[in-house]
């Protein structure tokens, strides 16, 4: 079964802060049906200065819903409400030393009940955005319904596309398959029902051999494509330079979270490709390091 | 107090005595049984009082219809699979809602291959309709594939029955006979069954081994092809240790049956009624009066699988559940979704399964240790309050669902 840190058996064996709380004036109920999960999350607020003075919870589900509702409530006591807005579930798994992958949820759902608390005490209405599907990549957490939107704004039709995009298939591999089967589902749907596969266009004609781009032009090609790329690693915590462009070498400095990730020679693939597509010429993406000493 | 074990349907221990009869195989009698001279040929004799032992076990006519594979999955997709290839005119398997993995991923994968699956549903007790199973049967079904007992509540199927219907329309039938075989009777001789699969580890033999059981003048095709093992059904060296023990736990679980349908029912049957007893929401799930003797599930309503097993096994007792947090998925077992448990119980199904190890102090300490764990979980239920369930529940805690 799951491997728990200490620090969740602890939580979930002796929950701070559980049952009901009389004087509360904020509630969240937040919960995911298909897992079985469901947390009321109870806040009382001192109305003059904003703070969260207590927090109660009451959960149905599983060892780790009980102990990231445990610890969310531990997190936020004390805190102003702007402040606990802040917390993050990867604060709430961070404080319990850790969630296997499957288990993330759990903090999701914390963080969302604390969302839902807050909004509840200042009258607004809270609606849920994200959606939630089976897990497809435990290397990365990633699962069917994240997977399943991506392909379908990005239009992409191999797994190795689904990796760079979303990082799922990108550890084991093991889920390849699986990933696979979501991409032949959305391609059936591009289709449409009882659509015979759109006749093969013909090629379009070779592009006369493009003129040679000036290096300057080149950089500027290079720029568009690195900042069209940008926000996708922005979103994972990363980033990329250009530091360096060698006749075919191209040489870029990944930032953040991106530097030393596991996925790295995936990333740099990927925007070899498409750095390959937009110069119409065959060119390498290399990290900075691989940079000879002097040029 | 020692560990005390109530997950026999997971898994159980190997028999001393089987583990004495198979050590020889791995050291002084490692032979090949194919091979001619004196190191084979002392396997090879052992393989066939294993082979008799566990024909016994059956009541099958004949010791060739034994073949030994390396699990109780290896059993069910060479059953099926060689159902579709021996017969390519018919495209069609008819299964249950209720299969274990097993059977249901190979279906699956089997629809995405073009055949058909007619998934048999149950009803709130987990039974068929077996009217509704004779009207499918035709001349397009290749095989009928349903499990002899359900693992998770020891609910039996009328396999015997659904045989004799699917041979008047000439169509084989397979059982996945895993969870069964070791804790009732059976006699395959007597029966219109064609196949069976066993798993030696369910009846204490080691995990990687199984048995198909073939019918004689079942037509067949191998999954694995290559030397003449097993009258090359199933080629590949024989796992000759494992065999040897799976044959003698075959013995012992023969002599064991009297015992397993007496008094490890009674102990079951004590079990349940005393959590029942003092625990109010809760409910036994399956068919109550046709199971195994051995299984009880019970459904406890507002809290979650997981939660009761973690505790529990802080307590050194060990069981299983149906919630969606034990298996990895985010769903609750296809078993109870398909006998209509309502989600905040099926989420609390516990599945105790006894075997002949189980001892009274044991069950009289799960009896107490139970029903405080429920109140503990309750009292962190939105669902719950103090001495009941708030009333309308689902009402109540509404939540906002991702």
């Amino acid at each position: 079964m799951w491997e728990y840190s200490d620090k969740v058996r602890e939580h979930f064996f002796n929950p701070r802060n559980s049952g009901p709380l009389e004087a509360a004036n904020g509630i969240g109920d937040v919960g995911s049906i298909q897992c079985g999960d469901a947390l009321r999350l109870m806040l009382k607020v001192n109305p003059d200065t904003e703070t969260i003075e207590d927090a109660h919870f009451q959960t149905f589900g599983c060892g780790s819903a009980i102990a990231s509702s445990s610890a969310l409530t531990e997190i936020i006591k004390g805190m102003s409400l702007d402040d606990a807005l802040k917390v993050s579930n990867q604060n709430i798994a961070d404080y319990l030393d850790g969630l296997p992958p499957e288990k993330m949820h759990c903090s999701v759902m914390g963080r969302e009940a604390l969302q839902a608390a807050i909004a509840n005490y200042r009258g607004e209405k809270w609606s849920d955005d994200h959606e939630e599907g089976a897990l497809v990549c435990k290397c990365f957490a990633v699962d069917a319904v994240l997977i399943e939107d991506v392909v379908k704004a990005n239009n992409l039709n191999t797994v190795e596309e689904v990796t760079f995009y979303t990082k799922a298939g990108g550890g084991c591999a093991a889920c390849h398959e699986g990933i696979e089967e979501i991409l032949a589902k959305i391609k059936a749907e591009r289709a449409g029902p009882g659509e015979v596969s759109p006749p093969l266009k013909p090629l379009a004609p070779k592009p006369a051999a493009a003129p040679k781009l000036t290096l300057v032009q080149r950089i500027k090609k290079i720029e568009e494509v690195l900042e069209s790329i940008r926000p996708m690693l922005i979103r994972d915590h990363g980033d990329v330079d250009l530091v360096e462009v060698q006749g075919r070498n191209i040489y870029v400095n990944l930032k953040g979270a991106c530097s030393g990730c596991m996925m790295e020679a995936s990333t740099l693939g990927g925007i070899q490709q498409k750095l390959i597509e937009a110069l119409g010429e065959l060119v390498q993406v290399l990290p900075v390091s691989y940079m000879p000493a002097e040029a | 107090m020692e560990p005390i074990y109530l997950d026999n349907n997971a898994t159980t221990r190997v028999d001393p005595a089987a583990v004495e009869a198979m050590l020889p195989f791995f050291t002084e009698h490692f032979g090949n049984a194919s091979s001619i001279h004196a190191f084979g040929s002392k396997v090879g004799q052992a393989l066939k009082q294993a082979r008799q032992q566990v024909q016994t076990l059956l009541g099958a006519e004949h010791d060739s219809e034994i073949i030994f594979t390396s699990c109780g999955t290896e059993s069910d997709s060479t059953a099926i699979l060689s159902a579709l290839r021996a017969q390519p005119e018919r495209n069609t398997v008819i299964t249950t809602v209720v299969e274990h993995p097993a059977i249901l991923s190979l279906c699956d994968w089997l629809e995405k291959e073009g055949y058909i699956v007619h998934k048999l549903k149950v009803d709130k007790k987990g039974r068929l309709d077996l009217d509704l199973y004779k009207s499918l049967l035709h001349d397009g079904v290749a095989m009928v594939s349903a499990m002899w007992a359900n693992n998770e509540t020891g609910t039996l199927f009328p396999v015997e029955k659904m045989a004799e219907l699917a041979a008047a329309k000439g169509i084989m039938f397979h059982t996945d006979a895993v969870q069964a075989v070791g804790k009732i009777p059976m006699s395959l001789k007597d029966s219109k069954i064609d196949m069976l699969s066993l798993s030696g580890h369910k009846l204490h033999a080691p995990k990687g081994i199984g048995v198909l059981y073939l019918r004689r003048g079942c037509r067949f095709r191998p999954l694995l092809r290559g030397g003449h093992q097993e009258r090359g059904r199933r080629a590949g060296t024989e796992n000759s240790p494992s065999i040897i023990a799976l044959g003698r736990a075959a013995e012992l679980a023969l002599e064991h049956l009297d015992y397993e349908n007496t008094e490890i029912k009674r102990l079951r049957d004590k079990l349940e009624k005393g959590i029942l007893a003092q625990v109010t929401h809760a409910f036994v799930t399956g068919d109550i009066t046709n199971r195994l003797p051995n299984t009880c599930n019970i459904a406890f309503e507002y809290v979650e699988g997981e939660a009761i097993l973690l505790l529990l096994n802080k307590m050194g007792i060990a069981a299983s559940s149906g919630s969606a947090c034990t298996s990895g998925s985010l769903e609750p077992s296809h078993v109870m979704r398909a006998m209509g448990i309502p989600y905040t119980a099926a989420h609390g199904t516990i599945r105790f399964s006894l075997s002949r190890y189980t001892t009274e102090a044991e069950i009289n300490h799960v009896i107490e240790a139970v029903p405080p764990i429920i109140a503990q979980l309750r009292k962190l239920s939105p669902y719950w309050k103090e001495n009941g369930p708030v009333e309308n529940p689902e009402e109540a805690f509404a939540p906002a669902y991702a």
